[in-house]
C-alpha cells in the first residue's frame, strides 16, 4: 500500500505540469488560430508567429 | 498616396522602425490562400513579417519604416485575388478579455475533476478504513482550489443576482457544489463512507464546458464581421489656407473645410460641391441604384461614392452631425424599442432554479420529518441538488449552437450571436431591399437584342473609356471587335456628369446622358421612352443613334432563394428606397406580389413595426446605410458582407459570399437547429425528472451521480452532432462557383 504515498503525489505532480503546460501553450497564443494551424502542417516553409 | 497615409493612420509602431497593421480578408478560406498570401507578401521588399490568421480571416503585416511609404501589400493582394480590407484599429481590442479566464477555468476543473475521479473510482471499488479516509482528504486537497478558482464564476453571477432578489442558473449550481463540498468535508472528518467531492468538480467542469462554447461561438462570429471593416474614407485630403493640401483624419476635418475628392473616392462627410462635376453612387446611401450627377452646388451625403470626376468639396457637417450620424441615431432609438428577445436558455433557467430549490427543500424538509436526522436530510437536499444540476441543460443549447456556427461559416455566413439564431427559426416573413441586396447594384442592358449590333459596338468601345456604371453595363456587353474600333477613336473625352465625347474623323459622337448627347440637335427629348431619358443614349453629331436602357442585375440566386424562402412557408416582400418602376420591375422578375418602393429609412422602420404589430416575426435582409435602421428594428436581420459598415454592424447575420441561396441556407439550418436544441431540452429535463425521485429517495450515491451526469451531458451532445451529419447528407445549397472563386494554391504551383 505504501507505494500510494508515491504514486498519488506522482500523478498529480505529472497533472500539474500537463496543466501548466496548456496554460502556457495558452498564452503563447498557440490556440489563436486553430483552422490555420491543421493547415500549415502541410507547409515545410512556414515560420512561427511573431508576437 | 492617399491610401500610404490611411495604412499609416491604421498601422501601429512596432519595435524600432517598423509597423505593424491588421487587414481583414474576407476571402481567405485554405492552407493554400495562407501560403499564397505569406509567401507573395514575404517576398516583398521591405515586409519584414506576414502572418495570416485563417480563423478570423485576417493578414498581420509588419514592414521596415523606409522613406517613401508602406510596401504595396494591399495591391499585392488584390492582384493575388484576395481585395482586403483595413482592420478598424479601435477594433484592436476584439481580443475577448473573458474568455482566458474561461478556458483556465474549465482546464482547472477539468483537471480536479479527472484526478478526483480516479481516486473515486479506488473508493468506488472498494477502498477501505484509512485508504478510503487518505483518498477523501487528497480528494478534499484538490477540490477545495478548484472550486475556488473555477467556481468564481457561478460565484459571482449567483451572487449578482441573489443581491438583486432574482435566481438564475447558478444558484442552484453555486448551493449545490459549495453543500456538496462542506457535507463531504464533514463526512470524511466522520469517517464516513461516500464523499461528493468527484460530483462537485465535475459539476463545474461540465457547465465550464457548456459556457465556453457559448463563449468561443459568440466570440468568434463577432470578431468575423467586424473584421469586414471596409476601406472607407477614414480621411481626405484638405486644402489649407496657402493652398497646400494635407490628409486628414475623418475627425479632424470640421465644417467649412474644403476637401479635394477624386474619382473613384468616398464622399466622407456631408458637403457642398464647390468646383467640378462628376456622378455619384449613392445607391449604398438612398438606395436608388441609378447614378446622379452632380454640379457646383449640389449637396453630397457622406458615404456616397464619386465616380467619374475630381470634385472640391465644402464640408457643411462634421463627423458627428452628419447624414450618418442621423442613421446612427435613427438605428439606436430602433434597438432601444425592439421587445428585446429572450433566450431560450435564459427562459428554461427561469422556471428551472425554483423548481429546483424546490424539489431539494422538500426533500429536506421531507426527510427531517420522516426521520429527524439532520445529516441524512441536508445529504438528500445536497443529493437533489447535485443531480437536477444543469449539467445538459447548459450544454443543450451551446453545442447546438456551435455547430450551427459551424455549419454557416461553412457556408460563409457569419452570427453575431445564438440569439439570432433562436429568432431566425421562428421567422414567418422576410424582407428584401432591393439595390444591393436582391440586386448587385450593378447595372445590365436591357434588351440588347432590340438594339443594332453597330450602335452597340460602338457604345461598348466607348463605354469601355468611362468608370460609370452605365458604360460598363455597355462595355460588359462588347464584342472583341471593339478593340479595333477603339484604336480607330482620333480622341476620347469624358465630361463628368455628362457622358463620353468621342471623335472619328469629322464626326462627333457622344455617349450619356440625353439633354446633353442630343444639345441643340435635331432630334427631342420627348420622343424618348422614359427609360431612355434615365439611362443613356449614343448620338453622332447631336443626332439620335440609340437610346439604352438599364436595370440592376440580379444577385446570384435571387430567384431560387425567393422561392425556397416560400417553400418553407415565407412571405416575401420588398422594401426599397428605389423608383417605383424599378422596384416593380425587380418584383416581377422574381415573383414577389408585395413590394413598397421610395422607402425612405424612417418608412421602413415605420413598415417593420406595423409587421411587427400584426404578430409577424421578419427577417429583414438588406445592404446600405439606408437599411441600417430597419436592420435593427426587424426581430432578425441579415446582410450582405458586401454592405455598408453600418448595416453590417446592425445585422444579426452577415453572408459573405455573393449568393443570395445564403437565406434560405441560414433560415433552414436555423430551423433545424431550434428542433435539436427542443430534443436536448427534452432529453435534460427528462433525465432530470427520471433522476428526481432517485435522489429524494436518497439512493444516489456519489457513484450513480457521476454516472448519471456524465451520461446525461453526452446524449446531448450527441444529438448536437447530428446537425453536422444531417447537413452532410443533404447538403441543401450548393454555392454558385462561390468556393471555386479562387484557386490560390493552382495559382501558386503555377507561379512556382
Amino acid at each position: 500500500m505504501n507505494v500510494l504515498f508515491y504514486l498519488i503525489p506522482i500523478s498529480l505532480l505529472l497533472g500539474g505540469i500537463a496543466l501548466a503546460a496548456f496554460f502556457w501553450s495558452l498564452k503563447s497564443g498557440q490556440y489563436d488560430d486553430l483552422n490555420g494551424a491543421a493547415e500549415r502542417i502541410l507547409y515545410d516553409e512556414d515560420e512561427p508567429p511573431r508576437g | 498616396m492617399q491610401q500610404n497615409e490611411e495604412l499609416r493612420l491604421a498601422s501601429r509602431p512596432v519595435g524600432e522602425d517598423e509597423r505593424a497593421v491588421e487587414l481583414s480578408v474576407p476571402d481567405i478560406h485554405c492552407g493554400g490562400c495562407i501560403r499564397a498570401i505569406e509567401k507573395t507578401l514575404g517576398d516583398l521588399p521591405g515586409i519584414t513579417h506576414v502572418r495570416v490568421n485563417l480563423t478570423a480571416r485576417r493578414v498581420t503585416v509588419r514592414w521596415k519604416e523606409e522613406g517613401d511609404g508602406p510596401p504595396p501589400f494591399l495591391a499585392s493582394l488584390e492582384a493575388l485575388g484576395y481585395p482586403a480590407h483595413l482592420h478598424q484599429a479601435s477594433a484592436e481590442s476584439d481580443k475577448d478579455p473573458s474568455l482566458g479566464p474561461l478556458i483556465r477555468a474549465l482546464a482547472v476543473a477539468g483537471f480536479g475533476a479527472g484526478n478526483i475521479m480516479f481516486l473515486s473510482v479506488a473508493v468506488w471499488s472498494g477502498a477501505e478504513g484509512t485508504t478510503r479516509d487518505i483518498f477523501h482528504w487528497i480528494s478534499a486537497a484538490i477540490a477545495l482550489p478548484v472550486l475556488i478558482y473555477s467556481g468564481r464564476i457561478f460565484y459571482v453571477s449567483a451572487w449578482r443576482a441573489l443581491r438583486h432578489g432574482q435566481t438564475n442558473m447558478d444558484v442552484p449550481i453555486t448551493l449545490g457544489v459549495l453543500l456538496a463540498f462542506g457535507m463531504s468535508l464533514y463526512d470524511t472528518l466522520q469517517h464516513a463512507q461516500h464523499a461528493y467531492f468527484d460530483a462537485a468538480t465535475m459539476l463545474l467542469f461540465f457547465l465550464l464546458v457548456g459556457r465556453t462554447l457559448d463563449h468561443v461561438m459568440r466570440a468568434r462570429a463577432r470578431s468575423a464581421v467586424q473584421g469586414l471593416a471596409r476601406l472607407a474614407a477614414r480621411g481626405a485630403q484638405v486644402e489649407q489656407t496657402d493652398g497646400q493640401l494635407t490628409y486628414r483624419a475623418v475627425e479632424e476635418i470640421h465644417p467649412g473645410d474644403v476637401l479635394q475628392i477624386q474619382a473613384g473616392q468616398r464622399i466622407p462627410l456631408d458637403g457642398q460641391v464647390l468646383t467640378g462635376s462628376s456622378d455619384l453612387d449613392v445607391s449604398l446611401v438612398t438606395g436608388e441604384s441609378a447614378p446622379c450627377a452632380v454640379q457646383p452646388g449640389s449637396a453630397l451625403q457622406a458615404g456616397t461614392l464619386n465616380l467619374t470626376g475630381p470634385l472640391r468639396v465644402k464640408v457643411t457637417a462634421g463627423a458627428d452631425d452628419s447624414f450618418l450620424a442621423k442613421m446612427v441615431a435613427l438605428m439606436e432609438a430602433a434597438e432601444a424599442g425592439r421587445s428585446r428577445y429572450r433566450r431560450l436558455a435564459d427562459r428554461a433557467s427561469r422556471l428551472y432554479a425554483p423548481v429546483v430549490h424546490l424539489a431539494a427543500a422538500l426533500g429536506f424538509l421531507g426527510w427531517m420529518m420522516a426521520a429527524g436526522d439532520l445529516h441524512q436530510a441536508v445529504t438528500i437536499a445536497v443529493a437533489v441538488l447535485i443531480i437536477t444540476c444543469p449539467c445538459a441543460l447548459g450544454l443543450a443549447v451551446p453545442m447546438v449552437q456551435v455547430m450551427a456556427a459551424r455549419r454557416l461559416f461553412e457556408q460563409r455566413v457569419m452570427m453575431k450571436d445564438g440569439a439570432a439564431l433562436e429568432r431566425l427559426a421562428e421567422i414567418d416573413r422576410v424582407v428584401f431591399d432591393k439595390t444591393g441586396t436582391l440586386t448587385r447594384g450593378e447595372l445590365e442592358l436591357l434588351e440588347p437584342d432590340k438594339l443594332t449590333p453597330d450602335n452597340l459596338d460602338l457604345a461598348a468601345a466607348m463605354g469601355a473609356m468611362s468608370a460609370h456604371p452605365c458604360s460598363q453595363a455597355l462595355a460588359a456587353r462588347g464584342t472583341p471587335q471593339d478593340e479595333r474600333q477603339r484604336r480607330s477613336f482620333d480622341q476620347v473625352r469624358e465630361i463628368p456628369g455628362h457622358g463620353v465625347e468621342a471623335i472619328i474623323g469629322n464626326d462627333r459622337f457622344r455617349l450619356g446622358r440625353a439633354d446633353w448627347a442630343l444639345e441643340a440637335g435635331t432630334d427631342s427629348l420627348d420622343g424618348l421612352a422614359p427609360d431612355a431619358k434615365a439611362g443613356a443614349v449614343l448620338s453622332c453629331n447631336n443626332r439620335l443613334l440609340e437610346a439604352f436602357s438599364f436595370s440592376d442585375s440580379l444577385r446570384p440566386g435571387a430567384r431560387q432563394a425567393v422561392e425556397a424562402l416560400k417553400r418553407q412557408g415565407m412571405a416575401v416582400e420588398i422594401l426599397s428606397g428605389d423608383r417605383p418602376e424599378t422596384a416593380s420591375r425587380i418584383a416581377a422578375e422574381l415573383g414577389i406580389e408585395e413590394w413598397r418602393s421610395a422607402a425612405k429609412p424612417s418608412d421602413k422602420v415605420d413598415r417593420l413595426a406595423e409587421l411587427a404589430g400584426q404578430g409577424q416575426r421578419v427577417l429583414m435582409v438588406g445592404d446600405g446605410l439606408n437599411d441600417a435602421p430597419a436592420l435593427a428594428t426587424a426581430e432578425v436581420s441579415m446582410a450582405p458582407g458586401s454592405g455598408a459598415d453600418v448595416g453590417r454592424n446592425a445585422a444579426d447575420l452577415v453572408f459573405l459570399g455573393d449568393s443570395l441561396l445564403a437565406v434560405p441556407a441560414a433560415t433552414d439550418l436555423a430551423r433545424r437547429a431550434q428542433r435539436l436544441v427542443r430534443q436536448n431540452f427534452a432529453l435534460a429535463i427528462g433525465y432530470n425528472a427520471l433522476a428526481l425521485p432517485f435522489a429524494m429517495l436518497g439512493y444516489v450515491t456519489p457513484l450513480f451521480a457521476a454516472v448519471a451526469m456524465s451520461s446525461s451531458s453526452l446524449l446531448v451532445v450527441a444529438n448536437a452532432l447530428r446537425l453536422g451529419a444531417a447537413d452532410r447528407r443533404l447538403d441543401p445549397v450548393p454555392l454558385e462557383g462561390d468556393a471555386l472563386k479562387h484557386h490560390p494554391a493552382g495559382q501558386l504551383e503555377a507561379a512556382e
